[in-house]
């Protein structure tokens, strides 16, 4: 019916959702003429839909570093709430991991997007939660195996972040491109408990917080480009400590695949998604840390393992395959650490 | 699964060595000796492999052997009945096969004659090359010499003596060879993506290996595939979207074919092959290929990158997928043993070895045998090769437009087609009766 009036009458001028710009494409399951910059909102709309994201009155906290996933995500969420009418509290959660000459300034990005978009922000430190600063984890451990502190720290700091706000859900801007470099990364590394659940769009159901990725089949190209249509402000930077890491490897060989083929991102994420994984290797059993009360599948969370060897000089602690544990007990100086992690309940989640 | 083939630490036997007395001698700390056997000098290579100057000839070949063998005994990959189809490329993995598979025989045929009661027979074998110079008409001008010298290879292997079976890649479209060739140009032109065509020709690669197998009646078709081109497999399967299918290709044995594929090499590295082919002088041939710049090509490159940074990268990636849910084809099916020895038959049960060959549960896609994810059949689609096939051949193979689309079906090898006409909407009824019809006592015509 739509396909016939739309024969006979002029085509239409304006985009059928913005009613500003000029409409470039016809959406294929609506016949309805829209602009580009709508269309990859409606994609992400449809993306949010399908797979049940939000729910009306959520309160939501958007990871937000600055960079342009995340900014990208901020505005398309306010956007479609807006537009769509969602019913979601917005806010933004940062992490500042203490890195000197990228943190700060992607923080002032993020400082300016709270005002930008009304959205209000929580910042979290790492030198406040964990008493380290990456500049000084990375003084102790160097540039080998840095990320693996940073991302569990991270986390975490999340986490945390997310009970203070009081927020029903986290919403991080991973892309495709993240995803399928993930799924590549957990076979490369033998990893198949992460490979089966790295490529859900919700995780951590039940955990303290669950995370969804509404990114999930958006590429970085087109986050990219939608960004520099907006002209939004983000920070564009890599962080100064990733050149090492293995990701890098996974990365490249991503960006030669796409030259090729560019739906093969996609088809790593379906793989990912199909497969035979018995669902017995899924889930870990899930505990509480013994020293911190955070959920964990061991004695120790992660965070409190890589904390320790910190703290006691011994950055290997916590890297790599578990050897028999067995370093002398010794005088460790675990007071700052353990100040700053009991006195804050995080077992409750409570501040 | 043991692909890293370093044996004891090595910190023991040097110790002992020294503290026995030898005091005096301390200038002979640097004779180092074979890890395993204390006794021989150890081979280096050279090769900037690792495990370099560990063992010693004898060792380090037994050690692979004793991979080949073991993979052979615990999976029922060839026992003393079977007739046996060496897959040859004339590379390294399929002559390393070949020489594992010809020893293993003249094993078998030494206890034959020893034996009194000769009640175990000796496994047939048969070696076959596949000519694919027809694909590629301007690159295979040396194509006659590596046949002539397959020929010879195979001749130098014997007793006992081994049947050899040239198969021209066309052939899977009938007897007529130029009508054959012409039709193997046209349908490998209407492929347009590259990876495609690659990959479409390994497909028909492998339909003509089962042709010939199950016309000259082999029942086991051997495969040289090693670890690295395994971990290669692995990860072309991921970035094609294959990743239900992943784990039929990685086992040791894939019984969805009607001669059942057998992978005894598939534990160990290339560096292991490439090494015993310089120990054993055994010599290989290249054939000159097409350039390859598909996704194939640049998962190789990929590979090879991350095996610089990290030497057991492969086995880490086959050892992840093959922790993936095989299929209940990947072992190999029970027929009629009635040939069958029944020392044999008794062990092969004894360890679930086999499965019930009746138990079809699976589709599979015409074009590349790939058992069928159910989220990826459309059934409404209105042309039945393309709703039958998996979403990876269809993108990657089948041409997008309808007209083409049927000249493309018309251009396949019959045997792919055969699988679509299953796939169409036969009468439920039918189908079940099909499937019952062993046990019905009435006729059709009387049936309720």
């Amino acid at each position: 019916m739509e396909k016939g009036e739309a024969k006979s009458k002029k085509p239409p001028r304006l985009c059928c959702i913005c009613n500003e710009r000029r409409p470039v494409l016809k959406r294929a399951k609506t016949l309805q003429q829209i602009c580009r910059e709508c269309f990859y909102e409606e994609e992400i709309h449809q993306a949010i839909v399908k797979n049940r994201l939000f729910k009306s009155g959520e309160r939501v906290a958007i990871g937000a570093s600055g960079g342009k996933d995340s900014t990208v995500l901020a505005y398309v969420l306010s956007e479609l709430n807006r537009r769509h009418s969602y019913g979601l509290d917005l806010f933004l959660l940062s992490i500042d991991e203490g890195i000197t000459g990228y943190r700060d300034d992607s923080l002032e990005t993020v400082k300016r997007n709270e005002l930008q978009y009304g959205l209000p922000l929580q910042i979290l430190s790492y030198k406040d939660l964990y008493g380290w600063t990456m500049d000084d984890i990375v003084k102790m451990i160097g540039l080998k195996n840095n990320c693996t502190f940073c991302g569990v720290f991270r986390r975490q700091a999340l986490d945390r972040g997310a009970a203070l706000l009081k927020v029903d859900k986290l919403v991080t801007g991973h892309n495709a491109d993240d995803i399928a470099e993930t799924v590549l990364l957990n076979i490369l590394r033998g990893d198949i408990a992460r490979l089966s659940r790295c490529t859900s769009i919700t995780t951590g159901e039940d955990g303290p917080i669950p995370r969804c990725k509404p990114f999930k089949y958006t590429y970085e190209k087109e986050i990219v480009m939608y960004a520099y249509f907006k002209k939004l402000d983000y920070f564009s930077t890599e962080c100064i400590y990733s050149p090492n890491a293995y990701r890098g490897f996974a990365r490249e060989f991503i960006k030669d695949l796409e030259r090729l083929r560019p739906r093969a991102i996609l088809d790593i994420i379906k793989s990912g998604e199909d497969f035979r994984i018995a669902t017995t290797t899924k889930m870990p059993e899930q505990g509480t840390c013994e020293r911190c009360g955070y959920i964990s599948s061991q004695k120790w969370c992660k965070a409190c393992v890589l904390l320790d060897g910190l703290n006691r000089g011994l950055p290997k602690m916590g890297i790599g395959r578990a050897r028999g544990g067995g370093v002398n007990g010794g005088d460790h100086k675990k007071e700052t650490t353990v100040k700053t992690l009991e006195s804050k309940q995080c077992g409750s989640l409570d501040f | 699964m043991a692909c890293n083939s370093s044996g004891c630490e090595s910190g023991g036997c040097y110790g002992r060595e020294k503290d026995n007395g030898r005091k005096a001698v301390d200038v002979k700390e640097t004779v180092t000796l074979c890890v395993k056997c204390k006794c021989n000098e150890p081979m280096t290579f050279g090769d900037g492999g690792s495990d370099d100057g560990r063992f010693c000839a004898e060792c380090f070949r037994s050690n692979v052997y004793g991979k080949f063998r073991l993979a052979v005994t615990s999976h029922a990959m060839i026992t003393p009945s079977d007739n046996v189809l060496v897959a040859f490329s004339g590379g390294s993995s399929s002559r390393v096969a070949l020489q594992f598979v010809h020893e293993l025989q003249v094993k078998a045929l030494k206890n034959y004659e020893a034996s009194r009661d000769r009640s175990l027979p000796v496994f047939g074998v048969g070696v076959a090359f596949v000519d694919e110079s027809a694909a590629y008409p301007a690159l295979y001008g040396g194509v006659s010499d590596a046949i002539a010298w397959v020929r010879s290879t195979v001749l130098s292997l014997s007793p006992p003596g081994k049947d050899l079976h040239v198969v021209p890649i066309e052939s899977v479209f009938g007897s007529d060879s130029v009508e054959a060739r012409d039709r193997l140009v046209k349908l490998l032109d209407s492929v347009s993506d590259e990876t495609g065509k690659e990959d479409l020709l390994l497909h028909l690669k492998m339909l003509s290996l089962q042709k010939v197998a199950s016309e000259n009646g082999y029942n086991r078709l051997v495969v040289g595939s090693c670890t690295s081109r395994l971990a290669s497999h692995v990860l072309t399967a991921t970035v094609k979207g294959r990743g239900y299918s992943l784990s039929a290709d990685i086992q040791h044995v894939d019984a969805r074919w009607k001669v059942p594929i057998v992978l005894p090499l598939r534990d160990c590295v290339w560096q292991e092959i490439t090494r015993l082919c310089h120990l054993d002088g055994l010599k290989t041939v290249e054939l000159a290929r097409h350039p390859q710049s598909g996704i194939n090509d640049l998962v190789s490159s990929f590979v090879a990158l991350l095996q610089e940074e990290n030497p057991s990268r492969e086995c880490t990636i086959v050892r992840t997928a093959a922790k993936l849910t095989p299929f209940y084809f990947n072992k190999i099916p029970e027929t009629d043993d009635s040939c069958v020895p029944m020392a044999t038959q008794r062990r092969l049960k004894k360890f679930n070895l086999k499965y019930d060959g009746s138990m079809t549960t699976e589709a599979f896609c015409p074009i590349c045998n790939c058992p069928l994810n159910g989220s990826d059949s459309s059934e409404d689609e209105s042309d039945a090769l393309y709703a039958a096939s998996c979403s990876s051949c269809r993108f990657q193979i089948l041409p997008q437009d309808g007209s083409s689309l049927e000249q493309f079906g018309s251009l396949l090898p019959h045997h792919m087609i055969s699988q679509v006409k299953h796939h169409q909407k036969v009468d439920s009824q039918t189908y079940l009766r099909e499937k019952i019809k062993d046990c019905l006592l009435l006729d059709d015509e009387e049936a309720v």
